[in-house]
């Protein structure tokens, strides 16, 4: 009755694929990536597309995004929505500002966090403790943080030299360093040699730009960078493998279990809130200190939401909020040496193949309205593309907000958002 | 206490407890920064008692009450449509264009300047709504990147090939100036009626009547109509509406257009009375003041309006201060956010309160029958 | 030996209920104790305040002879006892280890969990009980009856010695009670004391050594289950007969009011969970469906009443195809609705009455004219429901919130009814209500049958399915196994169906 079974078809390259640890499949997917940009790098005569100043500048500019996405994760993790990280985000600029003016860049570092961290008291507080609903609070706070910075700097940097109602006095990083033997940083007083420079000057195909491209973050790198990709590590150790880390995501995922087991969900729910907001005060901080120099209103230009985007885009992990943050930075990152537009204009090529990409992934899995939408798109771009020289100046600003969008249009991930995120929690209520 | 009184009572607790709570505030931060706040207070309620005041103070409050509105629809079906601010924009900025380019007679121009306004805003919106309905994409984080895209991408990118160069703008930028035809004529006139001459120049503006207008719209649609108590029950319980036959994309898509759509009409002050063209000086802002006022005025044209007014009052107050230097502008920004958080969260305070009070006499009712 | 456990004088209030009113129970050691009474009658509440998750107004508690206080479950934990939840608290997209660990982690310096230490005591106390799971398995991806046992574990890892279970059964087919009874005596075995909470009489009779009986609040006698009998219990319990639901005589006829046809509904990993069903229900029939939560009956639902598309396949009201059509168009064709969750899926709580009266019908008279709503026929219409369906509320301007279960899902039905459906669909109508609620129901639907209502009746509850329906259908793994007739039903044979266990050779075709 039964047919006879075919024998095993040997797996196709892409069940090959599929096979692959996460981490594996990941990095090959980059160098892909990394190889068609450089394809295109090739075509369109511009060098910045994969430069290491390129690199460096964009994973400078994924940090606020990846500190604020890292708050977020925590907030989220504990059953929190917290869309009011672009306001903690503010309050971390003003502080951040002042600290560093007041007691040199450590101050501003810790002026931030706080200032960050009393925003997200505030929200955990109404959220909380009154159960005031969770997205009105975020708004809420919104409105506050660029009231309350400006009043401050009225009152605060008037008087300073260099400093207005709309802007502090300048600011220094705290500092960078360069990679020894790998980008020729400095040893003591000796300078040690630069391997990876020496491939990328050789203008091998993909080699070098595949040096160029890991030489980039390693040259300059702020102190303040290696802390943030540290606090990335540790949140990711603290959430998955320590006592605090699960009864914080236990809050998230059924906060009723936890308390039925004596665990305070309260605790910790206000725990992951105002953490959420020390780390958003600490990217806006590092925007004042690291990125311009000085504070000046309406600095954060929308990046909260970015970091919020990239949390969704990372399906609330931590290696995924750091994919996201360099993503949505990439465009910034180019954006900031492409003097002529050319780079930002390679972009839109490389748009148009990626949506050409996904067109094509949806053929494969029969979603013919997504297909034409990416198709239709890509076209779009592509046709921009030939027909432009350059980029317009309007273009470098406005394509991480498009980037942004397009991403999560077409992201089709299963997303595991906490079961309880969003959901008011009340003691005994069950 | 009889039954009436007592609800009165519950309606205004929250509001006037989040008002005394702000005042205590602010009196606080005047303190600190070495202004005498009865003093502050009292140039604020002598200026708001002339009449050129209150002129200005609902001249501000038009838009804002506007922007209330299309807030509120977006609230009251759980949506949070953040994108007012971009919509408007666009929709002034078409509306401009369009109007300078016709000339119509009068009544017919301005209709279709807001026609334009409305149209352009509300396809916006309806981007955002398509890609939450069928992409499932957070509107929150859609509509703050499509608002940088309109105003930073969309219009700066057209700008340049709309500028009226015939010198006409003496100041800033902008586009054509719209013909006479296309301008809103003032209320001065009908105010003058029952008062004295409004000096200094100040004009109440006839978009007044259109905002009232709106409200009113809104009260009878969202209380009184099918469509309203639809969306009403999507916005409590989306799960039962949709059991109850309600379609819930068409709700999304329909309450985020609709709020695209109110929100076109908060450039119409400028557009139809003030500036008559879109220029660099288009005031912003009013997306999220939008937000504010319909929190505080709990999602009800008669709460908006008063939050709008209250509003209106604080913005108009900042600058007399600023000029007696008294305090500083920024005092009437911290106010205002500090009423909107303790507003909210008195709402909610008040809220727990009421559904207490309410289950508790409901079971005493129940035993009584039982 | 001093008793496991003993409360004294126990009262607890809340708004408008006592819901204990000195209550006395002396539970010894290594004893196995039931706790019965009907839906309401203060028993979870009761274990709420010995397990630490409830204060108590008044009485006192002694464990193992020691007079405490609990304030928090750590408290209650600590003195080893432990409990395992009627609703299960887990959170599904964690693992089994994190689960069971929760609130008791062992830890290495730095805060960091020791994974190897939890993981070996959870070895061992899963091999000391005879349970077992894989501790790795994210809760999400198992079956009921290996939920239930992660929650035994749960409470075995902390050291528990005294057990309370909250209607563990409501969950489960009579081979998995089976297999649940020999784990609780393997546990007596050990020496743990259980205190079980269940108002099925037949189990109850089975596995408890002794049984007390509460009702309204109060504690009504303590007996040996070896000297009582099922009518017994049920006479204590209820103090007069039990209201069972009685057939009475059949009103079908042979007219398809509804008629479902080779439906496939799919889920959203695009799985088939409704795998080609078929039935039809007549006018004047009650038609109920057993099975296990999660074998497809929601998705058959969402197909029935328009939320979902199905695959493939229709879906038939009264003689026109209903396949395609919105929620609405079918709400307008005859179709009732009363949902599984009514606070999920039936209710505006924070609506007045007669708003909630008006969903699921605002688009007809008397609830609408035309484009608007007619407050004054809502308001009519709503006391109409009010009196006839003994909905007890002191207006209809109150929110839905602020009334009682029972009265909540007595609106619900009534509003049903009284747009005078064709077809009605309910789901599980009388879960959680206390019993002068679930016996008014009974009738309103037998009433209705009289008059040519056609029933679908979804239902855990055997007792309600087979004294309601005229004919009974079981869905396993989304299709339809078999048709039996109440009126010789076995509730082994209906267990076996429901598990699958009675179809030749057993294939899981999940």
């Amino acid at each position: 009755m039964t047919a006879v079974s075919d024998p095993q078809p040997s797996p196709t390259l892409i069940e090959r694929y599929q096979g692959l640890h996460a981490s594996l499949r990941w990095m090959l997917v980059a160098l892909i990536g990394l190889f068609v940009v450089v394809v295109v790098q090739s075509i369109s005569g511009t060098e910045l597309l994969t430069a290491p100043t390129t690199t460096q500048t964009t994973l400078r500019w994924s940090i606020p995004l990846l500190l604020a996405g890292l708050g977020g994760l925590y907030s989220e993790r504990a059953g929190i929505v917290n869309i009011g990280l672009e306001g903690m985000m503010i309050l971390g600029t003003w502080c951040g500002a002042w600290g560093a003016i007041q007691w040199g860049p450590w101050g501003g570092l810790l002026a931030g966090m706080i200032g960050g961290a009393l925003g997200g008291l505030l929200h955990a507080i109404a959220t909380i403790h009154f159960g005031v609903d969770q997205i009105v609070s975020g708004v809420a706070i919104n409105v506050l943080g660029p009231g309350l910075t400006r009043y401050l700097s009225e009152r605060v940097f008037v008087g300073m030299e260099g400093g207005s109602q709309t802007q502090s006095p300048g600011v220094d990083g705290l500092g960078n360093i360069t990679v020894p033997f790998l980008a020729g940083g400095r040893i003591g007083g000796w300078r040690s040699p630069d391997i990876l420079g020496w491939f990328d000057k050789q203008d091998w195909f993909f080699i070098s730009d595949l040096a160029g491209v890991v030489k980039g973050p390693m040259i300059n790198v702020a102190y303040f960078t290696l802390i943030a990709l540290g606090l990335a590590v540790g949140s990711a150790w603290l959430l998955w493998q320590t006592r605090l880390g699960l009864r914080l995501r236990s809050a998230g995922e059924n906060p009723y279990a936890g308390e039925s087991l004596g665990v305070n969900i309260y605790k910790y729910k206000y725990i992951g809130v105002v953490v959420s907001g020390a780390l958003a005060g600490l990217a806006g901080a590092f925007i004042v200190m690291e990125l311009t120099g000085i504070y000046r209103g309406g600095q954060t230009q929308g990046r909260g939401f970015i970091a919020l985007a990239a949390l969704i885009f990372g399906n609330y992990r931590v290696i995924g909020i750091v994919i996201g943050a360099t993503l949505f930075a990439y465009p910034l990152g180019i954006s900031f040496a492409d003097f002529d537009g050319s780079a930002t204009r390679a972009l839109l090529l490389v748009i148009a193949l990626a949506m050409g990409v996904v067109a094509t992934a949806a053929i494969r899995r029969e979603r013919r309205v997504d297909a034409s939408i990416a198709g239709g798109i890509g076209l779009i771009v592509f046709v921009w593309y030939l027909l432009s020289d350059s980029a317009p100046d309007w273009l470098p600003n406005t394509m991480p907000y498009a980037f942004v969008l397009l991403v999560l249009i077409f992201n089709v991930q299963k997303l595991r958002t906490p079961k309880f995120d969003g959901i008011p929690y009340r003691r005994g209520d069950h | 206490m009889p039954e009436a009184l007592r609800r009165i009572g519950l309606v205004l607790a929250a509001p006037a407890l989040a008002f005394v709570f702000a005042l205590v505030v602010a009196s606080l931060v005047l303190q600190i920064s070495g202004s005498n706040s009865i003093d502050t207070y009292r140039t604020m309620l002598e200026n708001g008692s002339r009449l050129e005041t209150m002129v200005d103070m609902l001249n501000r409050a038009t838009p804002l009450y506007i922007a209330g509105i299309a807030a509120a629809i977006g609230f009251r079906m759980n949506l949070f449509n953040i994108g007012i601010e971009g919509q408007y924009f666009l929709g002034a900025y078409a509306a401009a264009i369009v109007g300078a380019e016709v000339s119509l007679p009068g009544p017919l121009h301005v209709a279709l300047i807001c026609a334009t306004a409305i149209g352009v805003s509300a396809a916006y919106a309806g981007i955002a709504a398509v890609l939450k309905v069928y992409r499932g994409v957070n509107e929150v984080v859609a509509t703050i990147m499509l608002n940088f895209i309109a105003i930073g991408g969309i219009i700066a990118a057209t700008f340049p090939h709309v500028i009226d160069r015939s010198g006409n703008n003496a100041t800033n930028a902008g586009t054509k100036q719209i013909d006479e035809s296309g301008w809103i004529p003032d209320l001065n006139g009908v105010v003058e009626i029952f008062t004295r001459d409004i000096g200094r120049g100040r004009q109440l503006t006839g978009v007044l009547v259109i905002a009232v207008l709106v409200g009113v719209l809104f009260s009878v649609w969202i209380n009184r109509t099918r469509l309203g108590y639809d969306l009403r029950a999507s916005g409590m319980n989306p799960l039962a509406a949709r059991a109850g036959g309600v379609p819930p994309a068409r709700m999304v898509l329909f309450a985020m257009i609709a709020s695209g759509a109110v929100a076109g009409l908060i450039g119409m002050p400028e557009i139809l009375s003030d500036n008559h063209s879109y220029d660099q000086g288009f005031v912003g802002g009013l997306g999220f003041g939008g937000l504010g006022v319909a929190l505080l005025g709990r999602n009800s044209a008669g709460g908006i309006a008063f939050a709008a007014i209250l509003f209106g009052f604080l913005d108009s107050s900042s600058a007399v201060l600023q000029v007696s230097g008294q305090a500083s502008q920024s005092i009437v920004v911290i106010m205002q956010a500090t009423i909107l958080l303790a507003a909210v969260v008195a709402y909610e305070v008040v809220n727990r309160y009421r559904q207490r009070d309410e289950i508790q006499r409901a079971a005493m009712a129940a035993e009584v029958s039982a | 030996m001093a008793p496991a456990i003993e409360l004294v004088g126990i009262t607890k209030r809340f708004p408008g209920v006592v819901a204990n009113d000195d209550v006395n129970l002396t539970v010894e050691a290594g004893e196995i104790h039931a706790i019965c009474g009907e839906n309401g009658a203060g028993k979870s509440t009761l274990m709420k305040i010995l397990y630490g998750m409830q204060p108590a107004d008044e009485g006192t508690m002694r464990v193992g002879g020691t007079e405490v206080s609990f304030s928090s479950p750590t408290d209650a934990i600590d003195a080893g006892i432990g409990m395992v939840h009627q609703h299960f608290m887990l959170a599904d997209q964690l693992s089994v280890l994190e689960n069971v660990i929760l609130g008791a982690e062992p830890v290495l310096a730095g805060g960091r969990i020791d994974r190897r230490a939890a993981r070996a005591h959870l070895e061992e106390v899963g091999a000391a009980y005879g349970l077992a799971v894989d501790p790795d398995e994210l809760i999400e991806d198992l079956e009921i009856g290996a939920r239930q046992r992660v929650e035994i574990i749960k409470v075995l890892y902390r050291g528990a010695s005294i057990l309370i279970l909250d209607e563990p059964t409501a969950v489960l087919v009579p081979q998995e009670v089976e297999e649940l009874f020999r784990n609780l005596r393997e546990l007596k075995a050990a020496g743990s004391t259980i205190i079980f909470i269940d108002h099925k009489l037949q189990e109850v009779l089975e596995i408890a050594d002794r049984i007390t009986v509460i009702r309204r609040g109060r504690t009504v006698a303590t007996v040996d289950a070896g000297s009582v009998t099922a009518q017994d219990l049920a006479e204590l319990m209820v103090g007069s007969e039990l209201p069972s639901p009685e057939s009475g005589d059949t009103a079908a006829t042979d007219e398809v009011l509804l008629s479902v046809d080779d439906l496939v509904v799919l889920d959203e990993d695009e799985r088939e969970v409704v795998k080609n069903v078929s039935f039809e229900v007549f006018r004047g029939e009650v038609l109920g469906v057993a099975g296990i939560e999660g074998n497809g009956q929601s998705e058959l639902i969402d197909a029935i009443i328009g939320t979902v598309s199905p695959q493939q396949g229709s879906v038939d009201l009264a003689g026109s195809d209903v396949t395609r059509a919105s929620v609405r168009a079918r709400r307008e064709a005859g179709l009732g609705y009363v949902p599984e969750d009514r606070h999920e899926e039936g209710l505006l709580l924070d609506a007045p009455l007669w708003e909630n009266a008006a969903l699921g019908h605002q688009t007809e008279v008397p609830f609408a004219r035309g484009a608007w709503i007619d407050r004054a026929g809502s308001r009519q219409r709503t006391e109409e429901i009010r009196a006839d369906f003994d909905v007890r509320s002191p207006n209809v301007e109150v929110s839905a919130r602020a009334l009682s279960g029972g009265n909540q899902q007595k609106l619900i039905i009534g509003r049903e009814m009284a747009a005078e459906p064709r077809v009605l669909v309910a789901a599980h109508p009388t879960r959680g209500i206390d019993v002068g609620a679930q016996a008014d129901v009974w009738n309103q639907i037998r009433a209705a049958r009289g008059e040519g209502l056609a029933t679908l009746l979804f239902s855990a509850d055997l007792e309600e399915l087979i004294g309601l329906s005229d004919r009974i259908v079981v869905m396993f793994h989304g299709r339809l196994v078999a048709t039996l007739d109440p009126a010789e039903i076995d509730a082994r044979v209906l267990g076996s169906y429901m598990t699958g266990a009675a179809l030749e050779g057993g294939a899981d075709d999940a």
